[in-house]
């Protein structure tokens, strides 16, 4: 068994990109995300990593310059949050069309005005149509397993597409865990050297990023979006060889006490571990309640999202962000859309929690499981609930 | 350091790495541009491009111009794509995963990519000193989008953004200092070059790919289009920008200035405003601002040439 370390999150993930063997870093300063670079700036400093560290002068150039190393074959990490991913914006659309598997961390934080550096999810759901793949950590520990991950899924010849680590922004990033550390030869045995499918090369000179002429733009992004459909087994296969790594196993799709439930909640991101709390809680009383929650973001596993539902007759849904002026916040929409076509379709109710770092507590979960199971009791559905905002 | 214009032509190789067939307008001069980099700069190079005319006229798939590996990926951002570039072959080379070997990293850019929305990028790259040469090609006004005025249109020219009116007579303000800019990085080389010196530019893209650190290289490549004027007329006004000094050639090294041509007089600058639509509603009194701006600004950059050297040595 590896040994563990108390350690905070953004260093482990600073290591655990370290001894993924990253071979260039293009870095901006953002909290809270910003202890990720800077550890890994003293790893190149301290010649402990044979890399290229760039100090980019915005985000916008730090994807930029992100997707010149990825051109030439190296493989590349840059992470960020909040504005910084609003920044990067433009160019986030660029490098999965140029099939360039950059890997990027982003801990979560909420998007000014008013600003705020605090934890919610309101930069990466403004991000969700990027064409990159996305999953969620909710510890320390996944940020640790998952970036070797990220690389693997990336960078396989079948996907060749940038991939998203998110996790919450201070709840994950600052928190100091014990870190169960891979050896660098598990490293190295699950996450082989990256052979890219396309690269600049002075030797056979080819040209990435040409204009789309109306002929051909459709068949592009056609290909595009197909092969993000596609990487989803990539991600399951990569789950799998991670189980067989180091023996923890990570699904898709997580479910926690679901399985005879009566009601369900679905979220995203570490509130899940407070929600998990309530649960047990619950459960202890004999009330019938569990959790259901996507960790791949995108692609979004509809199919697999539906079979763990099983026939759970009311879902709870938490967003984490607004989408203002719409009819559903972002996940709920996502959910209630890919459930409109199943045969089953239980009662939703939709929550909005945490938002700008408002804390939400076990109490407050155990509340909105005590609302669904009378949702459950009366059959009819909530209007969305705006969790603990004062008028 | 081979001297072109000793040897003018014969020495230039005959391959084309930017090649004929591209959608270019008839007498663009960014295009000439682009073909004598690449016969300075030969295959051993790597091309990021900035969204603008040279990136749209080269690269409509298939139809690839291309005979060097090329990137573009967005309007703001070549320098820092090139920058990426650099740090990935650097790495790479180091850790004998490619070929080690110099790679000539280049970056393109319009006025509009350089001086304007892309100057943020190219600070950041030159800053940084990254082993890149930027090339920026000049043709002083948003020419891909229709010849709306960038911070390189010059005063009173007039375009869709600054069209001459009744009130205001074209661009109210002149031309931002490029070159300047890029020398206040204290980079290893700076130049300006034109389309009508072709060998005084690629002996000076030699010199910039043979000088490790950052780069820029700012060619002046008028727009028939953009300009109204005759294709026929592009390498002569091209000449004129420097022969009148509104665009003077030098270089800049290591702290020193050198103008790159002795010119005994300047001809006047109303020479070369006369055969350019773009400045038909001239008057004399805006013919002499521009007179009496361009003469200030040669004398400065003859004075700062004269003090550099004498304090080099």
């Amino acid at each position: 068994m590896a040994k563990r370390k108390g350690i905070e999150s953004s260093i482990a993930l600073a290591d655990s990109v370290a001894m993924c063997r990253v071979d260039a870093i293009s870095a901006y300063p953002i909290t809270p995300q910003t202890h990720i670079v800077e550890h890994l700036s003293e790893w190149v400093n301290d010649g402990e990593l044979d890399a290229e560290f760039l100090p980019v002068e915005s985000e916008h150039s730090a994807m930029s310059a992100a997707c010149g190393m990825s051109a030439v074959g190296a493989r590349t990490f840059t992470a960020t949050s909040s504005q910084g991913l609003a920044l990067m914006h433009e160019i986030l659309f660029l490098t999965p069309s140029l099939r360039l598997p950059v890997v990027m961390a982003v801990a979560n934080r909420a998007l000014a005005g008013p600003i705020s550096i605090w934890n919610d999810h309101s930069d990466i759901m403004a991000e969700r149509d990027i064409g990159w793949v996305q999953i969620f950590a909710e510890n320390g520990q996944e940020c640790f397993d998952l970036t070797p991950l990220c690389f693997k899924v990336a960078e396989d010849k079948r996907v060749h597409l940038p991939m998203i680590l998110n996790f919450d922004g201070f709840i994950v990033s600052h928190m100091i865990e014990p870190i169960e550390y891979w050896t660098q030869e598990q490293f190295d045995h699950y996450l082989p050297p990256f052979e890219p499918q396309i690269r600049l090369d002075t030797r056979a000179p080819s040209v990435m990023g040409a204009v789309g002429v109306p002929e051909i733009y459709y068949e592009a992004k056609m290909a595009q979006h197909n092969a993000l459909l596609d990487s989803k087994a990539v991600v399951v296969e990569a789950l799998e060889s991670l189980e067989k790594e180091i023996g923890r196993k990570y699904n898709i799709v997580e479910s926690y006490r679901a399985d005879d439930a009566d009601v369900v909640m679905v979220l995203l991101g570490s509130l899940v571990e407070t929600c998990m709390t309530a649960v047990d809680n619950l459960r202890e009383k004999g009330l019938k309640v569990g959790i259901v929650r996507p960790r791949l973001w995108r692609p979004f596993p509809k199919e697999e999202f539906i079979a763990a539902l099983g026939n759970i007759p009311v879902l709870g849904i938490c967003d984490r962000s607004f989408t203002f002026g719409a009819a559903h916040h972002p996940v709920a929409s996502e959910i209630k859309s890919a459930l409109y076509d199943s045969e089953k379709r239980p009662i939703i109710c939709e929550y909005m929690i945490g938002i700008g770092g408002r804390d939400i507590r076990v109490q407050e979960f155990e509340q909105m499981f005590m609302q669904l199971l009378e949702v459950k009791t009366t059959g009819k559905a909530l209007p969305i609930q705006y969790v603990g905002v004062r008028s | 350091m081979e001297k072109f214009n000793v040897f003018a032509s014969k020495l230039i190789p005959e391959a084309e790495l930017f090649s004929p067939g591209h959608k270019a307008c008839q007498g663009c001069a960014p295009a000439l541009a682009l073909r004598y980099l690449l016969k300075a700069a030969g295959p051993n190079s790597m091309v990021a491009n900035a969204t603008g005319c040279m990136e749209i006229i080269s690269s409509a798939y298939p139809d690839m111009a291309w005979g060097v590996p090329w990137i573009h990926v967005a309007f703001e951002n070549a320098a820092a794509v090139a920058g990426g570039l650099e740090s990935g072959i650097k790495v790479l080379q180091r850790k004998g995963k490619i070929d080690k070997g110099h790679i000539n990293v280049i970056a393109i850019g319009g006025d509009g990519g350089t001086f304007d929305i892309g100057l943020q990028a190219l600070s950041g790259m030159l800053e940084r000193g990254q082993d890149v040469l930027y090339l920026c090609y000049d043709n002083e006004a948003y020419m891909n989008t229709g010849i709306q005025r960038s911070s390189g249109t010059p005063i009173f020219a007039s375009t869709t953004t600054s069209p001459a009116g009744k009130s205001v007579p074209g661009q109210r303000t002149f031309k931002k200092d490029l070159a300047g800019i890029a020398a206040a990085h204290n980079v290893s080389y700076v130049a300006t070059a034109s389309v009508a010196y072709p060998f005084d530019f690629m002996e000076k893209v030699k010199k910039a790919l043979a000088t490790r650190g950052s780069k820029l290289i700012h060619i002046f490549a008028p727009c028939p289009t953009g300009w109204k004027s005759q294709p026929k007329d592009i390498i002569k006004l091209a000449r004129l920008a420097v022969q009148t000094g509104i665009f003077p050639l030098y270089e800049y090294q290591g702290g020193v200035y050198n103008m790159s041509l002795d010119l005994p007089f300047l001809k006047p600058i109303k020479t070369y405003l006369k055969i350019q639509g773009r400045y038909r509603h001239l008057t004399d009194d805006m013919i002499n601002i521009i007179q009496e701006d361009l003469n200030l600004r040669y004398d400065w950059l003859k004075g700062l040439a004269a003090l550099s050297q004498q304090e080099a040595k």
